[in-house]
């Protein structure tokens, strides 16, 4: 079992790092307009994210 | 608050508040209006970025210094898109501090669940002796804080509730969470089998994500309401020495010398002191034609300018006008409305003892019977666990999240949290005439060849008089205005202009040497218009529909019998009752609702107003008067009033949903309770028991969408 004290810790660093990923896109308002993103997709043209 | 201040503290740094600009974009429902906005808007000189929120139906403009909304609009309306400048400062800055603290609530409640499930998963497949231990003591180390800091907008309600000697839903949360957290972590330090960690995290997760959308709700009306305020502009134009300056209305005090240009709301109560005009009394009244005002009359705020410029004395500001009397009135019968509790109140009334006096059964049976205080604990425990209202949180919320976002496409803005249950509950509908059951717009114009209507359009085009507009409105989409030469707007007469060399004019048949109002003169011949009262789009299907629903209609007007006959015939409405003052109106509806009746307002003004507060539910067309608006329940965003009744089909088959939302729920708990109180509950029957009565429960919600 001495596997798990590798796994464990794995598990929880990729969990920390969701967490943090999710935080950051808080932040940087990408859950203002779910609604307007879900339709952005259908754009044709050439779209380049914000700088 | 103190969570409210580490948002005030981040405003200034928003750059797009500060220089941007807000533009309201009523009619865009889809990717194609998105882009065809934004590419528009990219196209204008000065604009350095343009972004549409489709949710709030809105774009965000940022501009080069001195790049005003003007060409933002006209390049919009241009590309065939209505458009409306915001007031930025009355739509208020829009950080939404609460519901960014919930979300990181969830967010940090959703990483622990999920890495304490994965642990919870292998105790439950077999681990046992040291490695359950460890996984128990991991557990706990990321349960326990998560549980405390997220679980906090639950035990701040609970706090305040029980300091207020009054039980609510969050109670027994409270309860469930703070004793489960402890009992596990006694559980782990003891080498225990049970552990409910994960439990007590996935009970956080589904109740805070209910809390969300219920929040989310809120602030989506709060804040299309804010907007409803800043598309009217509180300023007034006052007289100082020879010139005239401009100020909010708060400024402006007793005394103070206005100037009311043609085509103006008045803003506050005074005395005419100069000019001579005609005025729409239509928002104050109810009444359709227009009353003439000579110095020394009284003005009333609320009522429209039409002809001339006038200049009034103001007699009263603030507290002391004729909303002021209103409001009176009006809160008498809020009061009264606010009595109102949903569903989920109801529920919680019964629910939260139940579920107390349950757990206390149990421990206090439990420990009689085995004299074992742990396993009464662990017992009382599992039934708290099981019985919390996780699918119960979610019941209402979800279901009014679904069907409000429904009904705003519709064009229909719900701005009270009951007012989707109340109107559910509707079986009688009573309109006012002016401005509700009919709008501005003159009735078509007959006799007029395709010539003449041509230049009428070019003339009315280029006024910004009301009638101006009504007739604008009322011609066929079609005309193409003619071209014009020397446009000139004579100002309280009316507009005058060479076609092909021919002297054209629209205006007052006084100025215009005729008889009637208002006179197209072409040349020497002049021909009079019609100005009557044209209906809003779908009012024969609204009040058709209602009455296939089995919903009563009912006219009630401050308007003369004639006119409410004339439009109730129309509409297709057999109830009217004419000349009613604003006491009148709601003493019909107290009428109505003491045989019984459970009656929905629709009216637009301030002789409406007491009506709309008194009623069981009210709802205000965009266009109403800002006093209307906000004492409504609902306000119709959509000129066409026919989505009335499927509005209300839709609200009864949302109370429907949620009501099975209701049954489901329980029926898990009858299912699970008496095991968890006969002691064979283990945490993975909670796990599973909770999570299938939530998904079950959001499942079902969504079906209002359909």
């Amino acid at each position: 079992m001495n596997i798990l004290i590798v796994l464990v810790p794995i598990s929880l660093g990729l969990g920390v790092m969701w967490l943090g990923w999710f935080l950051w896109a808080l932040k940087s308002d990408q859950f203002e307009d779910l609604e307007g993103d879900a339709n952005r997709i259908l754009f044709g043209d050439d779209d380049a994210p914000k700088p | 608050m103190t969570a409210a201040c580490p948002a005030c503290a981040t405003m200034p740094d928003d750059p797009v508040a500060e220089g941007g600009l807000q533009i309201s974009l009523p009619t865009i429902h889809c990717a194609a209006c998105m882009s065809g906005v934004e590419q528009a808007l990219n196209r204008v000189n000065g604009v350095i970025s343009a972004r549409v929120n489709l949710g709030l139906k809105r774009v965000r403009i940022v501009t080069a210094p001195g790049v005003g909304a003007a060409d933002c609009i006209a390049a919009l309306r241009a590309a065939g898109y209505d458009a409306l400048e915001l007031d930025t400062a009355a739509l208020g800055v829009e950080a939404d501090a609460t519901g960014r603290t919930l979300l990181v609530a969830i967010g940090v409640s959703g990483f622990a669940m999920m890495n304490v499930m994965l642990l919870s998963v292998s105790v439950w497949s077999g681990a046992s002796d040291a490695t359950r231990d460890m996984f128990h003591l991991i557990s706990a180390m990321i349960a326990l804080p998560a549980i405390a800091w997220a679980g906090q907008p639950f035990y701040h309600s609970a706090w305040a509730a029980l300091r207020a000697g009054r039980l609510n839903m969050e109670v027994p949360i409270s309860l469930a969470l703070i004793l489960a957290a402890c009992m596990s972590l006694y559980e782990t330090i003891n080498n225990g089998d049970h552990a409910y960690f994960d439990a007590a995290l996935s009970l956080t997760f589904f109740l805070l994500i209910g809390r969300y959308l219920d929040h989310r709700t809120r602030i989506a009306a709060r804040s299309a309401a804010r907007e409803l305020a800043a598309l009217e502009p509180s300023r007034a134009d006052r007289v100082v020495g020879a010139g005239i300056e401009t100020v909010p209305l708060a400024q402006v005090a007793l005394g103070d010398i206005l100037s009311i240009p043609a085509g103006m709301r008045v803003p506050v109560d005074g005395i005419v002191t100069r000019g001579q005009s005609s005025l729409d009394r239509g928002f104050v009244t109810g009444e359709s034609a227009p009353v003439l005002a000579d110095v020394g009359d009284d003005l009333v705020a609320g009522e429209v300018n039409l002809t001339g410029a006038l200049e009034m004395r103001v007699t009263a500001v603030g507290e002391d006008t004729t909303l002021r009397r209103m409001a009176a009135l009006v809160e008498v019968a809020e009061n009264a409305r606010n009595k109102y509790s949903g569903l989920a109140d109801r529920a919680a009334a019964v629910y939260a003892p139940l579920v107390h006096l349950l757990a206390g059964v149990a421990l206090v049976g439990w420990w009689l019977y085995s004299g074992d205080l742990r396993l009464s604990l662990n017992i009382a425990i599992a039934v708290l666990i099981i019985t919390c209202p996780c699918a119960l949180g979610l019941a209402v919320p979800a279901v009014s999240t679904a069907a409000s976002g429904r009904l705003f496409r519709q064009g229909i803005l719900l701005k009270n949290a009951t007012a989707l249950e109340r109107l559910a509950e509707v079986d009688c509908v009573v309109f006012d005439k002016t401005g509700t059951l009919t709008d501005g717009r003159a009735s078509a114009q007959a006799g007029l060849s395709r010539e003449e209507l041509s230049v009428l359009k070019a003339l009315a085009l280029a006024s910004s008089h009301p009638v101006a507009r009504g007739l604008l409105a009322g011609l066929p989409g079609d005309v193409v205005p003619a071209p014009l030469d020397a446009l000139e707007e004579i100002s309280g007469n009316g507009v005058r202009a060479t076609w092909n060399g021919t002297p054209v004019a629209l205006g007052r048949g006084a100025w215009l040497g005729a008889i009637g109002n208002p006179i197209l003169k072409i040349g020497d011949a002049t021909c009079p218009l019609a100005t009557g009262e044209q209906m809003r789009l779908g009012v024969v299907e609204a009040v058709r529909g209602l009455k296939a629903a089995g919903i009563d209609t009912m006219l009630l007007t401050g308007d003369t019998s004639a006119a409410a006959h004339r439009i109730a015939a129309k509409a297709g409405i057999v109830a009217v009752q004419a000349d009613m003052r604003p006491e009148g109106k709601v003493a019909v509806l107290e009428q109505l609702r003491a045989q019984g009746k459970k009656v929905l307002m629709v009216g637009d003004g301030l002789n409406d107003t007491p009506a709309l507060a008194s009623a069981f539910v009210s709802m205000a067309p965009a266009s109403a008067m800002d006093v209307a608006r906000v004492v409504s329940d609902m306000v119709l965003l959509n000129p066409d009033i026919a989505v009335l009744p499927d509005a209300i089909h839709l609200a009864r088959r949302a109370k429907k949903r949620i009501v099975e939302n209701f049954v489901t729920a329980a029926l898990y708990n009858v299912v699970a309770v008496p095991l968890a109180l006969a002691g064979f509950c283990t945490p993975l029957m909670a796990a599973l028991a909770m999570s299938t009565s939530s998904i079950s429960v959001l499942a079902n919600a969504l079906r209002v969408r359909a």
